[in-house]
């Protein structure tokens, strides 16, 4: 929607964070990513594929298993004149660098009283449906969501990917980037020139009239699908993607409601807890009198994700639920 | 990577021996100790507030390893910071108007005793989480390497962060990238109100070994013996050679923090008193210099008198400042 006019070309959701890594390293020497295997290996899923043989192991560290040594390390570096982008392989193992994040990188600029910064970008996943169970498919951005001193990034297409990566890594704070790992072999347009996308400022993926649809990352296709659905029957959805979690573009995401008078907030994230709520009490309190009907909001079922293709598939909104849903919400039976 | 030069102002102090010199480090442990006696005189008379924990008994391993580095070399501190900050040349005033959570303190009120930071000085942060700041010493020292600096990151922490994982997640990374950081581990035998041995399998040292880094034990009480080990262990690693690990043995004076007052149950007065009469470092080092015949008891004494002025008009100075004004309270929590 936001898209620029340039010229474009399709590419990757994976090449486009490559594309953002590759940009702003020719930039800004001072930016360099580590991780566990992202140098010749350039990540399990490849996305850092070439950066290696561009700019040498000095600038893509292969690091041992280490997610808080190579957090708190990321973390000192930022506050020393580097822009380190620290590579956490699935989103499930930021538990193991909560301490580095939460009561560090999150707090060292207040802290201080605003003479120390932490300029880093921790790049991870997230996203369910890839049989991988437990411990490899949780969607946890609202925990660093919940952290004052945090930015949240959750992009939904490679042009919002690449836009955003470039913003993170330029953002003086640290930033929490999340990418839907079942989204890297997505295409999409992109610009052939360099562009930012600004954190904070929601897009609209689809105009509708009759219902908001507020979704994020991985749940935007989701409610793009379930908005072509309802269109079958005459229901016409708006679905808005706030793109960053922290700062939350709360006036778009309360201007379309007002607009449509009903919204439904689909998040992978845990419901219990969940970003959805947050963003449900927002629209709430902004848009009360303008609704005619409660807010609702789909999530991650609250249960580890169980393996079992049969099971895995129930834990997560999909086109159908989401369809169900906003049926509902508009009265329809 | 070319090869940092060593600053002259550190070819200086390896070839300084002189009296001065030492009367330096008398009067920056005479300070801190000062320092420690009025931050426990603030916090009982409750014109403190929060929590405190002394460095008094300590002061030999603060001065002597901040007086082997440049004034722009890093440090990270610990809950137990004071020391580390003052003797990395913190101003006593800024430090007193911190731990009252007034506005001209080094942090604007903000981080208060366990969080002093200091850029002007190299210092990144004292640190509440116990090993917190191990990856931070870390990331710092990374940093100098990349940028060629020439800079050390020294990381100082009690014997009790070795129960926390990070501390060899990074002493591990350090070693491979040969990074110039030295962890300083202070053994004062106590975890907050347990004896090191009870939490504390092995040897001390033989963790660090255990990834090939350099290693040095030493007395923490004599400043002396900390100055000329962290030089080593500094010189090694401005010249390249990679990370350090100087274990201190040395001794809490006091509990945990101010209020831990009965201390019966996990130590002996004895104890107490035998570290504070036969190895307290200020009276190892004036005994030193006046056996040598180097100075004289006047002047150690001209020494801590003029600290204790310094110490009071500090804390005077932080009682009468202001505090931050309420529109302070959402600022700075994004640069």
């Amino acid at each position: 929607m936001s898209m620029l006019s340039t010229a474009t070309r399709e590419i990757t959701y994976g090449e486009a964070i490559r594309e953002a890594l590759a940009e702003e390293m020719r930039h800004d020497p001072r930016v360099f990513i580590l991780g566990e295997d992202v140098a010749e290996a350039g990540t399990p899923f490849k996305v850092l594929s070439g950066l290696v043989e561009e700019f040498g192991p000095e600038r893509v560290m292969d690091t041992p298993i280490s997610e808080a040594g190579i957090t708190g390390i990321s973390v000192g570096a930022a506050m020393t004149g580097m822009r380190p982008v620290v590579d956490i392989m699935f989103g499930d193992f930021i538990t193991l660098a909560m301490d580095q994040m939460v009561n560090q990188a999150a707090k060292v600029h207040y802290m201080s009283g605003g003479k120390l910064r932490v300029p880093m970008v921790m790049r991870t996943t997230l996203g369910a449906t890839r049989r991988s169970a437990a411990q490899h498919s949780q969607s946890l951005h609202a925990l660093f969501s919940h952290i004052p001193g945090l930015k949240v990034a959750v992009p939904s297409t490679p042009y919002d990917a690449k836009g955003l990566l470039k913003t993170a890594i330029r953002d003086d704070n640290p930033v929490a980037f999340f990418e839907d790992k079942m989204m890297y072999k997505l295409k999409g347009p992109v610009p052939m020139e360099e562009y930012t996308i600004p954190f904070g400022v929601a897009d609209l993926k689809r105009k509708g009239d009759d219902i908001t649809i507020v979704a994020t990352s991985s749940m935007v296709h989701v409610a793009m699908g379930a908005a072509k659905m309802l269109e079958e029957i005459g229901i016409s959805a708006e679905v808005v993607d706030p793109r960053t979690t922290f700062p939350l573009d709360k006036q778009a995401l309360i201007d379309s409601t007002k607009k449509t008078s009903r919204a439904l907030v689909v998040d992978e994230g845990y419901e219990r807890y969940g970003v959805t709520a947050e963003i449900a009490a927002v629209i709430a309190d902004g848009a009360f009198y303008y609704l005619d009907a409660p807010v609702k909001r789909m999530g991650a079922m609250d249960v580890p994700i169980p393996f079992s293709p049969a099971l895995e598939d129930l834990t997560v909104p999909t086109e159908t639920s989401v369809f169900e849903m906003a049926k509902t919400l508009c009265g329809r039976a | 990577m070319s090869e940092p030069q060593e600053s002259t102002e550190i070819q200086f102090k390896a070839a300084s021996l002189d009296v001065e010199h030492y009367l330096h480090f008398y009067q920056q442990m005479a300070k801190i100790r000062h320092f420690e006696e009025k931050v426990n005189e603030l916090y009982t008379g409750a014109l403190m507030p929060g929590l405190a924990h002394l460095y008094i008994g300590q002061e030999a391993v603060a001065v002597g390893v901040c007086e082997a580095l440049n004034s722009d070399d890093y440090i990270t501190s610990t809950h137990r910071g004071h020391g580390h900050c003052l003797a990395k040349g913190a101003s006593v005033d800024r430090m007193f108007a911190e731990l009252l959570g007034k506005a001209p303190g080094y942090c604007r009120g903000k981080g208060g005793s366990m969080h002093i930071a200091d850029q002007e000085t190299g210092n990144l942060g004292a640190n509440a989480i116990v090993g917190g700041s191990a990856g931070i010493a870390t990331g710092a020292a990374l940093s100098a390497k990349k940028m060629e600096t020439g800079k050390v990151a020294i990381c100082f922490f009690g014997e009790g962060a070795l129960g926390q994982g990070i501390i060899y997640e990074v002493m591990n990374i350090a070693q491979l990238w040969k990074l110039p950081v030295i962890y300083v581990c202070e053994n004062n035998l106590y975890n907050e109100y347990t004896h090191y041995r009870e939490t504390t399998a092995g040897d001390l040292s033989a963790r660090a070994k255990g990834f090939g880094i350099y290693s040095e034990v030493v007395d923490g009480q004599d400043v002396r013996k900390v100055y000329e080990t962290a030089l080593r262990l500094v010189k090694r690693a401005r010249q390249g050679e990679g990370p350090g690990f100087l274990l201190c043995n040395t001794y809490r004076y006091r509990g945990h923090h101010v209020g831990d007052i009965d201390r019966s149950y996990y130590r002996s007065k004895e104890e107490e008193l035998e570290w504070q009469t036969q190895r307290d470092p200020l009276k190892i080092l004036a005994e030193w210099l006046l056996e040598k015949g180097l100075t004289e008891q006047a002047v150690l004494d001209q020494i801590d008198q003029e600290a204790q002025n310094e110490i009071e008009s500090g804390a005077d100075y932080a009682t009468k400042a202001p505090y931050p004004e309420q529109s302070e309270v959402d600022l700075h929590v994004y640069a």
